[in-house]
């Protein structure tokens, strides 16, 4: 009977919190495209990428030799990676009601399609993608780049 | 011994294992700024160690070289062979539509009940949509005001949404206020072109 008690009171603050589903980590986009062999590598765990997977921070997305993936972000970003590609979704945040946020992805090896979105609109430098060999600070709007190790 | 191992072969010559980390860290890699489809600013900054980059027209590039980036002009063509199939994996653009709404209401406008029909046919046409419906204000009325009636328009919008099928788990609704008027104007102002929700379909 004490367990109930106190246990009730702790699951509807829970509740009133929102924390009541920790398994639904935070959607930062959705993949819209994939070809070939596509797989999302989350906390340590490969996932096979298919339409209409959600993503995360901190998702590496990965593409076989005859891969490719698009992805479109929460703030309208567009990314799409070609074959043999590795690309780290690293950090990611967006606020919708004042379009501020923060957009670091890195690919490690691969191709690379971007169109950028809100964020870089909102505040340039507020985007960053990464190679092993350069930081491109992006103000907008489309690009490519591509990486070989 | 017939093969040598790299650590030997370098533990021998260090000169050679100096090479190989030059060599690492001189990984390649090429940046093409493309042209804004819109017509808009675009340009980007590629930094490699110290040295930068501006690159600030359409085809305007950069290859990463061991002395810095180095500028260039890229071609369509080199584009298409290089990213072709990076390319061709963009998602459709977001789509995006302004309804419009009689003041001081979450009611819409005659006209903009004719736009729905085209929000419909966006959606359908996509495979996996997600829509995101964002609602503004005029400047008449406090923050607070603003804030619950944008964010109540974009409800309205949303319940329509769903009355005629699409999921209610693809669409989101964000309530922006007066912070982003598409006229700008003084405080107080009733002005019918910013009483409007945005709907943007991905």
């Amino acid at each position: 009977m004490s367990t109930i008690s106190s246990t009730v009171p702790a699951l509807a603050a829970a509740l009133a919190l929102g924390f009541a589903t920790p398994a639904a980590a935070v959607e930062i986009g959705q993949i819209k495209v994939v070809k070939g062999q596509v797989s999302i590598e989350r906390n340590g765990q490969a996932y096979p990428g298919n339409v209409g997977m959600r993503v995360e921070t901190s998702d590496i997305l990965r593409t076989g030799s005859d891969g490719s993936v698009g992805v479109t972000m929460k703030d309208d970003s567009l990314l799409s990676a070609g074959p043999n590609s590795v690309l780290s979704l690293d950090r990611y945040d967006f606020d919708p009601v004042t379009n501020n946020g923060h957009f670091d992805a890195q690919l490690k090896k691969g191709s690379l399609a971007v169109i950028s979105g809100r964020i870089a609109k909102q505040a340039p430098d507020a985007m960053t993608i990464r190679t092993p060999s350069a930081i491109l600070g992006v103000r907008g709007t489309e690009f490519v780049v591509n990486a070989s190790d | 011994m017939p093969v040598t191992s790299a650590r030997g072969l370098f533990g021998r010559w260090p000169a050679l294992g100096a090479l190989a980390t030059l060599l690492a860290a001189c990984s390649t890699g090429t940046v093409v700024l493309l042209p804004e489809k819109n017509g808009g600013d675009t340009s980007l900054v590629v930094k490699q160690g110290d040295r930068e980059v501006l690159l600030a027209e359409p085809y305007a590039a950069a290859r990463q070289t061991p002395f810095g980036p180095r500028a260039y002009h890229a071609s369509p063509e080199e584009v298409a062979q290089l990213f072709g199939a990076a390319l061709a994996a963009q998602p459709m653009r977001p789509m995006q539509f302004t309804l419009y709404f009689v003041e001081g209401k979450d009611e819409l406008t005659d006209e903009s009940k004719q736009i729905v029909e085209g929000v419909f046919a966006a959606i359908s046409s996509r495979p996996v949509p997600d829509v995101l419906v964002i609602g503004h204000t005029d400047t008449v009325g406090t923050d607070q005001v603003n804030d619950a009636l944008s964010r109540q328009r974009a409800e309205t919008v949303r319940a329509a949404l769903i009355d005629h099928g699409i999921a209610p788990e693809a669409i989101s609704v964000v309530g922006r206020g007066k912070r982003d008027p598409m006229v700008l104007t003084g405080e107080g102002v009733s002005e019918p072109r910013n009483r409007r929700v945005e709907i943007i379909v991905r």
